[in-house]
């Protein structure tokens, strides 16, 4: 049985990637959303959770005829500062992280909109702006909000097979990733190394759920 | 010296109100707002501290205005420097009343002056403790400290006591009125408990469906002058007893329950929640030794 580490490896980068953009991100953006009396936010709030509803390939298609070279944002970033999206690592990188930006904002959003108002407001008279009323009262207190976002969107985004496989395509060592060697090897009727892909990301995907649930027993599941 | 003249809408239960109040308050003076809930009362301090923003008004303190509608001027909640404890206790859950009290502090200096508040509110050995594991009581005292450590110029309590029993309540009214005599911070208390009323303040607003309606030392809202009774009490009708010519009233006199006799005349206007005086004239009473 040959195998690679590659695909496994290139998957946990991505992962890793993802999450670290997601929660930049997401935060803000989660913040926003759930404070804001702007009326345009159900737009965005909506818009945020549309990949939980559409085919990946959905997602995955727009992004490829987007960025593609004969189109004029692919063709701009291509030409003038030299950055391909379209089958490459970027590209994997674009995708996912708008592929899982729900299961990083959604959890989020919940811990900033069950937190209780009355608290920020006592941060607020005592003279505190809301950036330092975020950093030192409402995120230490929405700790199991923000590691659900965190996890869910790692977890989402070893698992995803179908927006990657559009724009990255299967190009060893850059975007073939653990979900779509599985695929390959099965096509290639090599069964035990897609066996052997598969068990590998059960046991990591169940593991890091079952860390994340114990270290969050004591809280309420939003998920 | 506050001078305030604010309107501003309120959602309640009987439908739209206008809180419609003009009203200044001297430097260094206790007032406390009468009145039941859904009259307007925490509405106005939110006003004041700036976390509800009045359709149109004018608020002005120490001669800085802090709101003003024709001229769009709106201090935000940060700049006013108020003091304000809430009903429901608001002490940061993750922090230890030391850092609770820390997070308050502006510089150094405040932060020096926290051991000796400790100490003053008897809160010693319990700086370390999350505020979940000190009782209503403390956490109320950790929230007066917390709120007058970096020396507000208005101190805006919102029913601080309504959530304790009687001696953390007693206790704790103590505490205001050290604190008060100290500071002699202008200071705005809202009650609907008529004996905390008369026993912080000297002077009361009654407020009702969002406007002032009496205002005065509490004996002179309170208390109907023309009797001259020797002993007077403040109480609620808890029940009413038809019993041949008479009624027996229920009330509910501070701690105690009480009955009383009461004649159909009397009785008119009178029901179940209303407040009564009960007044006592042209007898000796007994004295015991307690």
């Amino acid at each position: 049985m040959h195998y690679d580490l590659q695909p496994l490896i290139l998957t946990f980068q991505l992962a890793v990637v993802v999450t670290a953009i997601l929660f930049v991100l997401g935060l803000p953006l989660a913040y926003w959303i759930a404070f804001s009396q702007n009326r345009f936010k159900y737009v965005v709030e909506s818009l945020v959770s549309m990949p939980l509803v559409l085919p990946p390939t959905v997602i995955g298609f727009y992004l490829l005829i987007t960025f593609s070279p004969q189109y004029f944002l692919g063709h701009f970033l291509q030409s003038y500062l030299g950055i391909r999206v379209v089958f490459s690592f970027t590209g994997l990188v674009i995708g996912s992280v708008l592929f899982s930006l729900p299961f990083m904002v959604n959890p989020i959003k919940a811990g900033l909109q069950n937190f209780p108002m009355s608290l920020m407001e006592a941060s607020y008279v005592l003279g505190k702006s809301p950036w330092e009323t975020l950093r030192r009262v409402i995120l230490p207190n929405i700790k199991p909000a923000l590691l659900t976002g965190i996890v869910m969107a790692f977890a989402h985004t070893i698992g995803e097979f179908g927006v990657v496989l559009m724009i990255g395509g299967n190009i060893p060592g850059q975007t073939r990733l653990a979900s779509i060697a599985i695929y390959n090897e099965v096509e290639a009727l090599n069964y035990d190394t897609a066996g052997l892909y598969a068990l590998i990301l059960v046991l990591i995907s169940f593991f890091t759920l079952l860390i994340f649930y114990y270290l969050n027993r004591k809280t309420v599941k939003i998920f | 010296m506050i001078k305030l003249r604010i309107k501003n809408e309120m959602h309640t239960p009987q439908g739209k109100e206008w809180l419609d109040l003009d009203l200044s308050i001297a430097k260094g003076e206790f007032i406390t707002l009468f009145g039941q809930s859904g009259a307007g009362k925490t509405t106005f301090l939110r006003i004041l501290a700036g976390l509800t923003q009045p359709q149109e008004g004018f608020i002005e303190v120490d001669g800085e205005i802090w709101f003003d509608s024709q001229k769009r001027i709106n201090l935000p909640i940060q700049q006013r420097k108020t003091g304000f404890i809430f009903q429901e206790n608001c002490l940061f859950p993750h922090m230890t009343v030391r850092e609770n009290l820390e997070y308050a502090c502006a510089d150094k200096k405040e932060q020096g002056s926290i051991e000796e508040w400790i100490v003053a509110m008897g809160l010693k050995g319990l700086e370390g403790q999350k505020p979940d594991k000190i009782s209503g009581g403390q956490k109320q005292r950790v929230a007066l400290i917390r709120a007058l450590i970096s020396r507000p110029k208005i101190l805006l309590l919102d029913e601080p006591l309504s959530d304790l029993d009687m001696n953390a309540r007693l206790k704790l009214q103590d505490e205001i009125i050290r604190v008060y005599q100290k500071t002699r911070i202008t200071t705005v208390l809202v009650s609907h408990d008529l004996a905390e009323v008369f026993r912080l303040s000297k002077k009361v607003f009654v407020i009702e469906r969002g406007k002032i309606t009496k205002s005065g030392s509490p004996s002179e809202v309170f208390v109907n002058n023309d009797l001259s009774g020797k002993f007077k009490f403040t109480g609620e009708i808890i029940e009413i007893q038809k019993d041949g010519v008479l009624n027996i009233l229920t009330l509910s006199i501070g701690n105690n329950i009480t009955k009383v006799v009461a004649s159909d005349e009397e009785m008119s206007g009178l029901t179940i929640g209303s407040r009564v005086i009960v007044a006592a004239k042209a007898f000796n009473p007994i004295i015991l030794k307690a």
